[in-house]
């Protein structure tokens, strides 16, 4: 009789949301086979199986273990680490490391990606100027907790490398796409800049993430939306 | 690493400080409490354990401060080992769990400060509106992870009762203050019976302040609101 980590493993994602990328990121560190149910239109087309298997909240990313649905990455996270314990442990087995961990992965969910969006999308100049400070702020933070570590796991991504993944990619590719000062420079934040380069050299990290060109095209449309709406209000 | 010498910095009034009280009194931790002066500023202690957030509850466990009062109670659940299990032990079971918890920490507060600062009647009584559809919501998961049993975590309080029952005290506020229902016979039969049943808990019964003194508090600190309305008793 197949076990239960061997039963059936899907997920409702969407390609542009980080959210499902961390989750995918995670299956994909511990060889967990999955089937990736992509939702194409989440503003206009819900599929019927997201709604039946996420109907609180409606969104990506929802894992689905044997028929039994899971939702929030934060907490898909934690199942998978608790579900399958293969290497690598996504969370430390010692309960301070263990609160820790869980701290800044909150952090960087609550504070640092709300804090980067802002920046990436707001029209006026002393808009993001304050949006920029508020982000460097929060990265400063993360900067000391990496402490000459090689991840925030340790010798091993861990689970705040992985909801921290935007902030890597972010941070490499905002500056080579824009020619626009990113909110954590190399010479701001030596240490997030090297643990960046040790993560996205990580094929099963940058497999995942978006193509350097969709990106740029994503951030372009946002930035136009912005002007615009603050043209418009002028 | 000795289980001695428990501090927990937080007020008196803080539903966040509570969460965290009711799980080191479920597991019969002595724990010495040290009030933070709300009028006073922040003091240095809670400034040096909680640089990020800067606020309540800290628990400080051998000088070693862990944060946010969701994390703190999974810590004490994992240091601890002995008493109740406050998460359920199957990994599903502590996913939906997580999930439960997380959905009130995202819509509880903010309904609660909704009801309690709206400007005018019509805007408190779409505060409530709002606010009764997500204790349906959590109407719905009580039923499912009680089954048949008093609390969300069955014969014993558990994560989410914790989480939710927190803010009972302010409930019976809200409901006094402004001469409202928030839990009924008709949508909310179970949460109605379930919020005197966690207040009558050994483990809650002596720390939760009374209505009449949180009332007193709020009046102090939201003055105009509970001025607008006259409260049903005095």
């Amino acid at each position: 009789m197949a076990s239960i980590k061997e039963e059936e493993v899907k997920l409702i994602g969407n390609l542009p949301s980080m959210a499902s990328r961390k989750v995918e990121i995670a299956l994909q560190l511990k060889g967990i086979k999955y089937e990736f149910l992509e939702e194409h239109d989440l503003k206009h087309n819900k599929s019927p199986e997201l709604l039946k298997y996420n109907p609180v909240h409606k969104k990506v990313p929802v894992l689905i273990h044997s028929g039994r649905p899971i939702a929030e990455s934060l907490v898909i996270l934690e199942y998978i680490d608790e579900t399958w314990t293969q290497e690598p442990a996504l969370l430390p087995s010692d309960p301070y490391e263990r609160a820790s961990a869980r701290f800044w992965s909150k952090f960087i969910d609550d504070k640092c990606y709300p804090a980067v969006r802002k920046y990436l999308t707001l029209g006026s100049e002393t808009e993001v100027e304050s949006a920029r400070a508020e982000a460097q702020e929060g990265l400063q933070f993360l900067e000391n907790e990496l402490k000459g570590k090689k991840y925030f796991g340790g010798e091993t991504i861990g689970m705040v490398d992985v909801v921290a993944v935007g902030v890597a990619f972010w941070q490499q590719t905002l500056e080579e796409i824009m020619q626009m000062e990113p909110a954590n420079s190399c010479q701001d934040f030596p240490l997030l800049c090297a643990w960046a380069d040790e993560l996205l050299g990580c094929s099963v990290i940058s497999d995942n993430l978006p193509s350097k060109d969709k990106f740029s095209s994503l951030i372009q449309s946002r930035l136009q939306f912005a002007a615009a709406a603050s043209a418009a209000s002028k | 690493m000795a289980k001695g010498d428990v501090k927990l910095l937080g007020t008196w009034a803080s539903p966040f400080a509570l969460r965290v009280e009711v799980a080191l009194k479920l597991k019969s931790v002595d724990y010495e409490y040290l009030e933070e002066n709300l009028r006073g500023g922040k003091s240095e202690l809670l400034l040096k354990s909680n640089p990020v957030h800067k606020k309540v509850p800290v628990l400080l466990h051998g000088d070693r401060p862990v944060c946010e009062s969701l994390i703190i109670v999974q810590y004490i659940d994992e240091v601890w080992t002995y008493g109740p299990s406050i998460l359920p032990s199957d990994p599903y079971d502590r996913a939906i769990a997580r999930f439960w918890a997380a959905f009130v920490e995202d819509k509880v507060y903010p309904s609660m400060r909704a009801i309690m600062t709206a400007s005018h009647e019509e805007a408190r009584a779409e505060a409530v509106a709002k606010f009764k559809e997500v204790l349906v919501l959590l109407e719905d998961a009580f039923v499912k992870s009680s089954k048949g049993k008093p609390f969300f975590g069955g014969d014993e309080v558990g994560y989410v009762d914790i989480a939710f029952g927190a803010f009972a005290g302010w409930f019976k506020v809200i409901e006094k203050a402004f001469n409202v229902e928030l839990f009924d016979e008709a949508t909310t039969p179970n949460l109605l019976a379930w919020v005197d049943a966690f207040l009558a808990h050994p483990a809650v019964k002596d720390i939760t302040p009374s209505t009449d003194k949180l009332l007193e508090f709020a009046k102090n600190f939201l003055l105009p609101t509970m001025k607008a309305v006259a409260p049903a008793s005095q």
